[in-house]
């Protein structure tokens, strides 16, 4: 099928080569049509982000998935410098910036902590969803859809066993979103992603 | 010997070997049989180009043995020799044990008596460590459990050989008063070496030649390579090698053994690499030179007077020690293609039977008539090893690795570093130690001494060595090593290196030191795996403290300097498309270049509103937010 979307994975790791599920879950969607994935601390070891080769590779894709471990209820520093430096005005928003407009974009992030400490009763205080606003309305500022993240809870705790499981969920998520198999209303329901396919 | 005999004979030795070693090469064979047929063809049986002479020149062509055991020392770490002393005395003397054992009950058997029994059966224990380590040199196998164990065999029969001289002459029997008297003895300052005198002789010997290898080599080749003569280096080499030929003939022990001692001494020593490389032509010139003159001894008249005999005794030979050997190597956990190997390379006899055949004879303990059979045996034995080698590799080797398919877990590897630095002067250094710093092993060549000398007190590992030449490189362990840093400042060096890496070594990624354009076009012609210019960083880095002197923000300087050095990095790879073309256009794309570089840096300067500054300070937004507002204010 020619519709295929085109799906950008963005994995921000600056420790890649000691990660236990960020590594299977990238193995897990390695080589599949139609995705490209880009290891951005190894594009930029000095943080010093290509801003043409950044936009115009955001232009090129319908889905952009931003893959990292939750760093203090946040991204690693990557993120936001890429954020900081490739949205710019007049191409990811204001009056002329159109570049964007429809895309979607995702969040796909590992996490220390159980789900049950992220509920507002919860140790945490906050839901994952609440800590991740500012990236979701950075996406609605560009004209772009927030879809609700794919994360992965406890990772502390899992065994192989039960990150290569994960890994093949990412997978099934990801060609369902290539293959538009899913549509962001359906999802819009759930406060995970990953909750569509249990 | 006149001159022009010398000349006569010199071309016909060196044309035999010139024609039929790349022939034999060519046909699959080795060089060891190559050299064997060149010295039976211009031999007294078939050109007769060289009579007895023949054998003269053996004697001193056996001088490439002791060289060659220099080099295998030097292989060879003290520690790694420790840890073979099991095979080395278990396995090498019980082959030594068992073949005499059972050649001398067979030879009594066949009607001997029992001295001359014993006799033989020593004589023909004994293997022929020129043939078996050339060739198994040759093809590359003595790292393999085979020929670590070959090695161990044919050392311990090197040390064996002393007591065996001693013993021979015991085996005269009564004839012994006579005989010894006709036996020169040696003497030093007019006392002859016998007895006490002899042992004391020999310890302090030994530990000479441990204390000079140990303390005083270093500083004599590092005075000599400060010379900077390569001649000077080699005449240092070949002298230290002949001295110690000398002193251990005189204190009666074999040259051989002590060169070996030697070579294990200076395995640690940093000029290693360049001993190495500098005895090694004439090492296998004189090993070739042994091989013909073997060749040449074969007395075939013998062979025709009775070839049934010949025939029966040289199987005989070869099949006696073949089935000790396979037993042996069985109990001491060889693997059986490991084992056939080990069992045909060692099968045949040694040089050392020439030697103690003429002793023996001297001293009366075997008939002159035998003897010449036994010397016929020998030979045709050493002449036939290279064929039963390519028959065991092309025919009972395939066999047995279908039958048994026995991986090859046996292999001793000497711990190779994965990265080999050329060039270890102001540029490699910084490199090397960063390397190191992350416990990363790398091995250094340098070819100025004095840079040696002090990066050695900082215990970095530092060979001393051109490493454009070939056998450097491959002493330096190019094979097994990943990764080649060429840091040299010496532009011509630096590709005579690289086009050497890449031809020989082409597994081997090569990261250049650029000395200038001109060095770096050259470099991205040969396509090779990453350069840096050498003053570029450094001199940028500096550029971005000026900038900040000036009153720059630190941060904004240090990314007008990553614009400029991707700029640069454009402009090299544009310029070089355009090197080559005609000059006029290559001049004119050079101003270009200047000019759009200039053009950018006045752009930067002049226009705050830098590329990335522009996503963090938008006047753009300014604007239209000013522009929302006024349409409201406009509504309102």
């Amino acid at each position: 099928m020619s519709a295929q979307n085109k799906v950008l994975i963005q994995l921000y790791h600056p420790l890649f080569h000691k990660s236990r599920v960020n590594r299977e879950l990238i193995r897990a969607i390695d080589n599949l049509d139609g995705v490209r994935i880009r290891l951005m601390y190894d594009l930029y070891p000095d943080l010093h982000i290509d801003i043409e080769e950044e936009q115009h590779l955001l232009e090129e894709h319908d889905i952009i998935v931003w893959q990292h471990p939750f760093y203090w209820y946040s991204s690693p520093s990557l993120l936001k410098e890429w954020i900081d430096v490739v949205l710019q005005h007049g191409f990811a928003y204001g009056r002329e910036g159109k570049a964007l407009v429809g895309k979607k974009v995702i969040t796909s992030i590992t996490s220390g902590g159980r789900r049950d400490v992220y509920q507002e009763g919860g140790l945490r205080k906050y839901t994952i969803r609440q800590l991740l606003a500012p990236f979701e309305q950075t996406v609605r500022l560009c004209n772009m859809l927030y879809l609700p993240p794919f994360v992965v809870h406890g990772t502390h705790m899992l065994d192989i066993k039960a990150i290569i499981e994960a890994a093949q969920e990412y997978r099934r998520m990801i060609i369902a979103l290539r293959d538009g198999t899913i549509s962001p209303g359906e999802l819009s329901a759930f406060e995970y992603t990953n909750d569509y396919f249990i | 010997m006149h001159q022009q005999d010398f000349f006569h004979q010199a071309l016909v030795y060196l044309l035999a070997a010139v024609v039929s070693v790349p022939i034999a090469k060519r046909l699959g064979f080795g060089s060891v049989l190559g050299y064997l047929l060149a010295g039976i063809i211009i031999g007294p049986f078939v050109l007769g180009l060289i009579g007895s002479e023949g054998e003269d020149v053996m004697h001193f062509a056996e001088f490439g043995v002791v060289m060659m055991l220099l080099l295998i020392g030097l292989e060879l770490k003290p520690n790694l020799l420790w840890q073979m002393r099991k095979s080395i005395f278990g396995l090498g003397g019980l082959q030594l044990l068992l073949t005499t054992a059972v050649i001398g009950g067979v030879v009594i058997l066949l009607g001997t008596s029992p001295t001359e029994g014993l006799a033989i059966g020593l004589m023909l224990g004994l293997s022929s460590t020129a043939i078996v380590l050339q060739t198994l040199a040759e093809k590359g196998l003595m790292k393999q459990a085979a020929g670590q164990a070959s090695f161990s065999v044919l050392l311990f029969q090197d040390m064996a050989v002393i007591p065996i001289l001693a013993l021979l002459p015991l085996l005269a029997g009564h004839e012994l008063e006579g005989a010894a008297a006709h036996t020169e003895v040696r003497q030093l300052a007019g006392i002859p070496i016998t007895g006490w005198f002899q042992v004391v002789l020999i310890i302090g010997v030994i530990t000479g030649i441990v204390l000079v290898g140990r303390y005083l080599a270093q500083f004599i080749f590092r005075v000599i390579a400060r010379t900077g003569l390569r001649e000077i280096f080699t005449a240092t080499a070949l002298l230290m090698i002949i001295a110690i030929a000398i002193v251990m003939d005189l204190v009666g022990l074999s040259p051989a053994l002590g060169a070996f001692l030697a070579g294990v001494v200076l395995a640690n020593n940093e000029y290693r690499h360049e001993i190495e490389a500098d005895i090694e032509p004439f090492k296998g010139l004189l090993l070739g030179l042994f091989f013909i003159s073997v060749g040449a001894s074969i007395n075939f008249s013998l062979l025709w007077q009775s070839p049934g005999l010949i025939v029966g005794l040289l199987f005989g030979l070869i099949g006696i020690k073949f089935l000790v050997l396979f037993v042996l190597g069985r109990f001491f956990g060889l693997n059986y293609g490991q084992n056939t190997l080990f069992s045909f390379a060692l099968a045949q006899g040694g040089e050392f039977a020439f030697v103690l055949v003429a002793f023996s004879m001297e001293k009366g303990v075997i008939a002159g008539s035998m003897a010449d059979m036994i010397l016929m045996v020998v030979a045709l034995s050493m002449a036939v090893t290279p064929l039963l080698l390519l028959m065991n590799d092309k025919v009972i080797q395939p066999l047995v690795i279908r039958t048994k398919n026995e991986p090859e877990h046996d292999r001793i590897e000497e711990s190779d570093n994965p990265v080999i630095i050329a060039g270890f002067g102001r540029f490699g250094v910084v490199l090397g130690r960063f390397l190191i710093a992350n416990g990363i092993k790398a091995t250094i060549l340098d070819d100025n001494p004095d840079n040696i000398e002090v990066l050695r007190k900082f215990g970095f590992k530092v060979y001393y060595g051109d490493a454009s030449r070939p056998d450097l490189l491959k002493a330096a362990g190019c094979e097994n090593a990943s990764v080649m840093v060429v840091a040299v400042d010496d532009k011509q060096k630096s590709l005579q290196i690289i086009d050497l890496v890449q031809r020989t070594y082409p597994q081997l990624k090569i990261l250049v030191r650029a000395v200038d354009m001109d060095h770096t076009y050259e470099l991205l012609k040969r396509g090779i795996d990453g350069f840096e210019r050498d003053t570029f960083e450094s001199s940028l880095k500096l550029a971005v403290r000026a900038l900040t002197q000036l009153g720059y923000q630190n941060y904004q300087a240090h990314r007008l300097a990553h614009t400029f050095r991707q700029h640069n990095h454009m402009v090299v790879r544009e310029l070089f498309k355009h090197h080559g073309e005609d000059e006029k256009k290559y001049l004119s794309q050079t101003k270009k270049y200047a000019s759009d570089l200039e053009e950018l840096f006045r752009a930067e300067l002049e226009d705050t509103s830098h590329h990335s500054d522009h996503s963090w300070d938008v006047e753009s937004l300014r604007e239209e937010i000013r522009e929302i507002y006024a349409e409201k204010d406009k509504k309102d």
